[in-house]
């Protein structure tokens, strides 16, 4: 009753106690169902209220960017495909678009529009995923179900289209390993005719149902200064009023040529940072069916001319290019030039700007591969966010900022 | 109709009569600045004074042998404007024996822990960070693997732990 | 009606519904249906993880569903993911937290072998420092991998278990995994800072073998 609730007085007139006396700390992870894999925090509570929060990482440091000057440019994407692997997809597109970045290649038009489709489906699988987790964390176990259905639909896609179901390594330097199958296309077609019924069942299911709302409206609110300062790039910053959205500001692959909406809240809330994730979702929809619709013919890598991409099979073994261009590419201290420069390209990765500084020394393999993880700047925001509200929010925010361990530690 | 915003050769030139004179280079569209270590911040600050809001990333590159490298570490700050859209990449160089450079945290909150992270893998310590923690690796861990000179496998330390078999457990 | 020999080579008519059983059978078969994972998910496999759980793949068909996060309600830790120094702690206490018998799956190639992470931070498999069961290949491993490696958890259950829990009683035929490398070599870690290392330096000053 009272004891729960006492309330620290801090300016009052000296009673013996220090402040500090009240509150009492709670670990908080790392191993914990609802800080989503490796967080940690260590929570300083007064009664239910959270006073502050001092969050921890490091539980999966992994040495990605150590790995990443060891490998090189084309074996470093399987790495990467385990960096955010609720959608790794985008994880592949943002390291082969650095990399080409600082090699300088062009890609064909086909291979840009099937790049831009897999991103936008790897949106569609991680916003599913990270909405269906805040959903889960305030106790809408059957809105996650949904979400991990649709899920499944995509992994399906991409085991098609590749052969795993979701550490698909799927591009290559100067194009991507396999092209689309009419199997695929017909799969991301009844994809497209069945999922918005689907996300116009999950948001009757909770966009406004009442306990979600309270549980979200006014929680953890993030100014648009705050956004900034704090370096917050994608759907948190967008909730907040940050109209940054690389897509449009910076168009790279075929977003130039497509139609979309660039969706943004003002209230920086976590029912807002939900709002935002469901209308992108909307919004990746249309972009893979103009993508779908207008994807142009052609080949899906860069000619045999430049020395960058594998030449196919029938290439090799019938064309005299296509056998020193196999050769060069295959043997050891072959590969292809790389200037000795340094360059950043980041594209919109779904939980926000997914970055690749590489440093090339003129070997295959990256000099330094620093990776721009969005994750570590959200989780940064974390105790300024939670200040103030209760225990229990504290997984709604820790959801709705949608911080993968594996991106935040590497 | 607003005002066009500023193009990069009219902020450098105004950079420069903060800072001295200083090296530009660019590369596929990026324009890349080095700023002396001493006036490093002065300039960040000025940066973010002219429209430079977002700090997109702190990091760093250990040249140890890197061809035709001069400095050893190179830090790297990427500015970006939410304004205009532009970007900036800023360099700056420190050396061994006691690498330092002055914390932009009072700039951008959200450098706090891009620099702690180049504290934590590199060695580089931020004079003014207000929480100079690792951020990464376990506090008993001494040396920063991210550098040239550390080996990937590391040096043992993975090793380091008791193990536990059914019989103590 | 059932029958069975006796010890002195009669036979003894047993009543109708009456099945005669070793208890370590009765008591394997109680426990193999109703495993209780501890789901220790920390990276990509963890997703695979969660996929086994939900809708497509139900484990729940198995007896293995009531996935509880407090390892005092569990008997199967399920390790998905690579575990990395920091973590390795955290993994043993959890561990020794989970009550008797218990039986650990270490599923996908990180978690068995470190997998491609072979650097500094990550463990080259969590077999060196706790034990482990049943391991699931893969990177990640398919839904239908775990689900097979607890059906043959299951088997294996069945098959060794005892009710005293003598299987479990491994000291004499346990291989040490490989030499580990020495507490305090030069640079490598600050004992002083590690608390865990400090209690084996103090142990091992006094002859306490904790580290055989």
């Amino acid at each position: 009753m009272s004891i729960a609730t006492a309330t620290v007085d801090t300016t009052g007139p000296e009673t013996g106690a220090r402040s500090e006396d009240y509150l009492w700390t709670l670990n908080f992870g790392p191993q914990h169902p609802a800080t989503h894999t490796t967080l940690r925090l260590v929570l300083k509570l007064d009664g239910e209220r959270v006073v502050d929060a001092m969050p921890e990482m490091g539980y999966l440091h992994s040495g990605f960017e150590k790995i990443g000057e060891h490998l090189t440019f084309n074996q470093y994407v399987t790495v990467t495909d385990r960096m955010n692997y609720i959608s790794p997809m985008a994880n592949n597109v943002a390291w082969h678009h650095a990399v080409e970045t600082l090699l300088g290649i062009e890609l064909t038009p086909r291979c840009t529009y099937i790049r831009t489709i897999i991103a936008e489906l790897a949106r569609i699988s991680d916003h599913l995923l990270c909405n269906g987790a805040v959903g889960l964390d305030t106790g809408a176990f059957t809105f996650f179900l949904y979400g991990f259905y649709q899920r499944e639909v995509i992994y399906d896609i991409f085991e098609t289209l590749c052969g795993a179901r979701f550490t698909n390594s799927y591009t290559r330097v100067g194009g991507l390993s396999q092209d689309f199958t009419p199997l695929v296309i017909e799969k991301i077609r009844t994809f497209l005719k069945t999922f918005p019924k689907t996300l116009d069942d999950m948001e009757r299911l909770l966009t406004r149902n009442r306990i979600f709302v309270d549980r979200t409206k006014g929680v953890g609110v993030l100014s648009k200064a705050e956004a900034i300062a704090g370096s917050a790039t994608g759907p948190v910053a967008r909730a907040s009023g940050v109209t940054r959205d690389l897509r449009k500001d910076e168009p790279y692959l075929a977003y130039a040529d497509l139609d979309f909406n660039v969706c943004c809240a003002t209230t920086g809330d976590c029912y807002a940072r939900y709002l935002v994730r469901m209308q992108e979702m909307r919004e990746s929809l249309k972009l893979v069916t103009q993508a779908l619709e207008n994807l142009p013919a052609g080949d899906i890598n860069v000619g045999i001319d430049q020395r960058i991409a594998r030449p196919t099979k029938e290439q090799v073994y019938s064309t005299i290019e296509g056998t020193i261009s196999h050769f060069e590419l295959s043997m050891a201290n072959r590969g292809f030039e790389v200037p000795h420069e340094e360059s950043y390209a980041a594209i919109e990765a779904p939980n926000g700007e997914l970055g690749f500084y590489v440093v090339g020394d003129g070997n295959e393999t990256a000099y330094r591969a620093r990776c721009r993880p969005p994750s570590v700047l959200h989780f940064a925001l974390f105790p300024q966010l939670i200040r103030g509200h209760t225990l229990s929010d504290v997984v709604a925010v820790l959801g709705s900022l949608n911080i993968i361990a594996a991106e935040l530690d590497r | 109709m607003p005002t066009p915003p500023p193009s990069v050769d009219d902020v450098l030139s105004g950079l420069r009569g903060r800072c001295g004179e200083f090296d530009t280079s660019t590369f596929r569209g990026q324009t890349r600045v080095v700023l002396p270590e001493p006036v490093a911040f002065e300039g960040l600050a000025w940066l973010k004074d002219q429209g430079f809001d977002l700090l997109v990333d702190v990091t760093c590159v250990d040249y140890l042998d890197y061809p035709g490298a001069t400095h050893r570490y190179g830090l790297v700050y990427l500015l970006a404007s939410t304004a205009t859209n532009q970007r900036l990449t800023v360099r700056v160089f420190v050396d061994d024996p006691d690498p330092t450079v002055t914390s932009v945290v009072p700039l951008w909150a959200g450098a706090n822990w891009l620099e702690r992270e180049v504290w934590d893998l590199f060695g580089i310590r931020s004079v003014g960070h207000p929480d100079p923690r690792r951020l990464v690796m376990p506090e008993e861990f001494t040396a920063h693997p991210l550098r040239k000179d550390y080996p990937l496998q590391g040096r043992g330390e993975r090793h380091n732990f008791p193990v536990i078999t059914r019989d103590h457990s | 009606m059932a029958v069975m020999p006796s010890g002195a080579g009669g036979r003894i008519e047993l009543p109708e519904n009456v099945v005669v059983s070793r208890l370590d059978a009765l008591a394997n078969w109680c426990r193999k249906n109703s495993l209780w994972p501890m789901p220790f998910a920390t990276a990509c496999c963890g997703i695979e993880l969660m996929a086994t759980g939900a809708s497509k793949h139900d484990l729940a068909r198995f007896g293995a569903e009531v996935f509880r996060f407090s390892p005092r309600q569990c008997d199967l830790m399920i390790v998905a993911g690579r575990v990395v120094m920091k973590m390795l702690p955290v993994l043993q206490r959890i561990w020794q937290q989970m009550h008797e018998p218990k039986w650990c799956i270490s599923m996908g190639a990180c978690a068995s072998t470190g997998g491609v992470f072979d650097t500094y931070a990550v463990v080259q498999g969590i077999d060196r420092f706790i034990p482990v069961d049943m391991y699931v290949p893969g990177c990640p491993p398919r839904p239908e991998q775990l689900i097979q490696a607890i059906i043959d958890l299951q088997d294996k259950i069945q098959r060794e278990g005892t009710i005293t829990g003598r299987e479990f009683d491994t000291a004499g035929r346990q291989l040490r995994k490989r030499a580990l490398v020495e507490v305090g070599g030069p640079g490598v870690i600050d004992a002083s800072r590690n608390p865990v290392l400090q209690r084996e330096l103090a142990a091992a000053a006094e002859g306490i073998p904790v580290r055989s």
